[in-house]
């Protein structure tokens, strides 16, 4: 706290007690937030030694998982299905979401702009399987069967917030100058948002949808009752599909030790995939702004 | 303007007007794509709360609102309640706010005021933001490999000695239930519980830190005396979110408490929560009421999060709104 001086500097000194007690508080705060940041450290040391072996044994990047008890087996089912559940929900959120963002930003100073908003900060909030929920209902049920596309709706629907509010952040931050230089030279409003403003704004667009992207990536709950899971290698978005946190949570609770090697390797690949997402969002924002 | 006017100036349709009629009517329709665009956001609002009550349609007419009080869940005789679960997803969520608003709360002091150790804010703040990034299942891999030997071998026993008297620290002790679960929990809400009373304490103004200074408070006094106090609402706020995120969280906390229906004094137990029922058991749900049971769960989780978080961002709005700040 040396930002302001305190008494004993300045020549007026505390009374001892009082001194001790602002020591006492300022080591506290120094405590905690050693004790916040520890969970991080620990986390990401275990995963990364647990998870290495299972990563450079033979047949993880390119295997379907082999039966319970058989050895070896990998993971490509699952690196397959998070890849194509994750990539057809971000076909359906990123346009939504993106237009939501710019009704926002353009022409959401109103009531219902207000009522979107709300509506959205709800969304954010609600728990990820609830999400699971709405998917099962609207298609699974639908479809009488279990399928990746039901996944990539539900995680859609959880990426829709993230997207829309980046969205709008971004696009608001657009100095109106600019709008006002277009509709100036007799563009349209139309042209003005589409050509102008939204191209000033791509650095914040792109980067919240690789958040979101990132987010759903890791979810495991919206899965459980829509994806489902699946051993076999599938690439058909109509049938039950495998993906990495189903991998990781299935494999966690079964006595099979390569399993469980499985698990924890497939736990570093999708901690390595969504840090690269993140990592490249910040890199995006970076090479934009500059 | 009478109509010998109107007609007399009526132009030839020149080529610049029909351009500008043909821009116009661009922005017409940009606009209606815009308004539809926000038009589907409250339609799937709409979808979302009634896919919520579809599935679950037969467990509320089976067993209507004595869901909430009954005790039983006993999927053989096909009788259900949500008490065991309520109760569970109270109680590891209270152990979680317990461990994380007291750290929390000094975390970000230290992110937000304490000017010592200046050069560890940024590697501390992207740290933080780490943690929120790692997802729930991979926490849930290492609390399960990790943490529940380490509870059942080492926290617990300790426990058990030294505030064995309690009835919470009582029983045997698997290394699964409420206390590991909460634990879990707690390092899931510190990111947000962070970030949120960070933003808050530096919303606090700051003549009232250097008036208070200026007085001769030491720093621990100002903050327990002026920046507690102004900040208190907000904090609440921050404390609600995290609740929020507590209430939710799923796979994380299934692969640690236990799996067990049960109302304990210990904290030791076995025990089981809203969202941790519903993944648990929905592979081995058959019947139309026990699958409803699950989804039945669903609604009250959905309903009881929406609530906290409503009241959350009322609080957290009306503390940073600059309306209120400047008042």
């Amino acid at each position: 706290m040396a930002l302001y001086l305190t008494g004993d500097r300045v020549g007026m000194s505390f009374p001892l007690i009082r001194t001790l007690v602002d020591r006492l508080v300022g080591g506290l705060i120094v405590l905690c937030v050693s004790v916040a940041a520890i969970p991080v450290l620990v986390l990401l040391l275990f995963v990364l030694i647990n998870g290495l072996p299972g990563m450079l044994t033979p047949g993880f990047f390119t295997d379907a998982p082999h039966p319970q008890g058989v050895p070896g087996g990998g993971v490509l089912n699952a690196i397959i299905g998070t890849l194509e559940i994750v990539g057809i929900g971000s076909l359906l959120a990123v346009p939504v979401g993106a237009l939501i963002g710019i009704f926002l930003s353009e022409y959401g100073r109103n009531q219902v702009g207000n009522t979107v908003r709300f509506i959205s900060d709800v969304f954010t909030g609600l728990p990820s399987i609830a999400f699971g929920i709405f998917g099962y209902t609207v298609v699974v049920l639908t479809t009488h069967h279990f399928s990746a596309v039901s996944a990539s709706v539900a995680l859609a629907v959880l990426m829709l917030p993230v997207i829309l509010r980046a969205t709008e952040t971004a696009l608001v931050l657009v100095p109106n100058s600019l709008r006002e230089a277009g509709l100036a030279l007799g563009a349209p409003r139309w042209r003005v948002t589409l050509e102008i403003v939204v191209p000033a704004a791509l650095g914040g667009i792109v980067t919240g949808a690789l958040l979101a992207m990132a987010r759903a990536a890791g979810e495991t709950a919206p899965l459980l009752f829509t994806a489902f899971g699946n051993d076999i290698i599938q690439t058909n978005p109509l049938q039950p599909m495998g993906a990495l946190s189903l991998t990781i949570f299935r494999n966690a609770l079964v006595p099979y030790p390569n399993l469980q090697q499985q698990a924890w390797a497939a736990a570093l690949l999708l901690v390595i995939l969504v840090a690269a997402t993140n990592i490249l969002a910040r890199i995006y924002v970076r090479r934009i702004q500059r | 303007m009478s109509t010998g006017t109107a007609e007399r100036v009526a132009p030839p349709p020149l080529a610049g007007t029909s351009r500008q009629r043909r821009l116009i009517s661009g922005d017409r329709v940009f606009e209606a794509i815009a308004y539809g665009a926000a038009a589907l956001i409250l339609l799937i609002a709409v979808i979302f709360v009634v896919a919520l009550f579809i599935p679950a349609l037969p467990a509320i007419t089976k067993f209507g609102l004595a869901f909430f009080v009954s005790r039983t869940w006993d999927p053989v005789r096909i009788q259900f309640g949500a008490l065991p679960a309520i109760f569970g997803t109270v109680v590891t969520s209270a152990i979680a706010l317990l461990i994380a608003f007291p750290i929390g709360l000094g975390a970000a002091l230290f992110l937000a005021e304490d000017a010592r150790l200046r050069f560890l804010r940024g590697p501390l703040s992207f740290a933080i933001e780490l943690l929120a990034g790692i997802p729930s299942v991979v926490i849930g891999l290492w609390a399960f490999f990790v943490l529940t030997p380490l509870m059942r071998d080492n926290v617990d026993p300790f426990l058990k000695h030294t505030l064995g008297f309690l009835p919470f620290f009582q029983g045997s002790a698997s290394g699964y239930g409420f206390l590991t679960a909460g634990i879990v929990l707690a390092i899931m809400v510190l990111p947000i519980m962070i970030a949120l009373s960070r933003d808050v304490i530096r919303a606090v103004p700051r003549s009232l830190r250097e008036a208070s200074l200026a007085l001769g408070a030491t720093n621990a006094e100002t903050i327990w005396s002026v920046i507690l106090p102004y900040a208190r609402v907000g904090i609440t706020g921050a404390v609600l979110l995290s609740l929020g995120r507590a209430l939710g969280e799923t796979i994380a906390v299934t692969m640690v408490i236990g799996n067990r229906p049960q109302i304990t004094s210990s904290l030791f137990a076995s025990g089981y929560t809203l969202p941790s029922v519903i993944a648990n058991e929905f592979t081995e749900a058959v019947g139309d009421v026990y699958l409803g049971a699950l989804f039945y769960l669903g609604v009250v989780l959905v309903l009881i999060t929406i609530l906290v978080n409503v009241i959350a961002r009322l609080l957290v709005w009306r503390f940073t709104s600059p309306e209120t700040a400047s008042a």
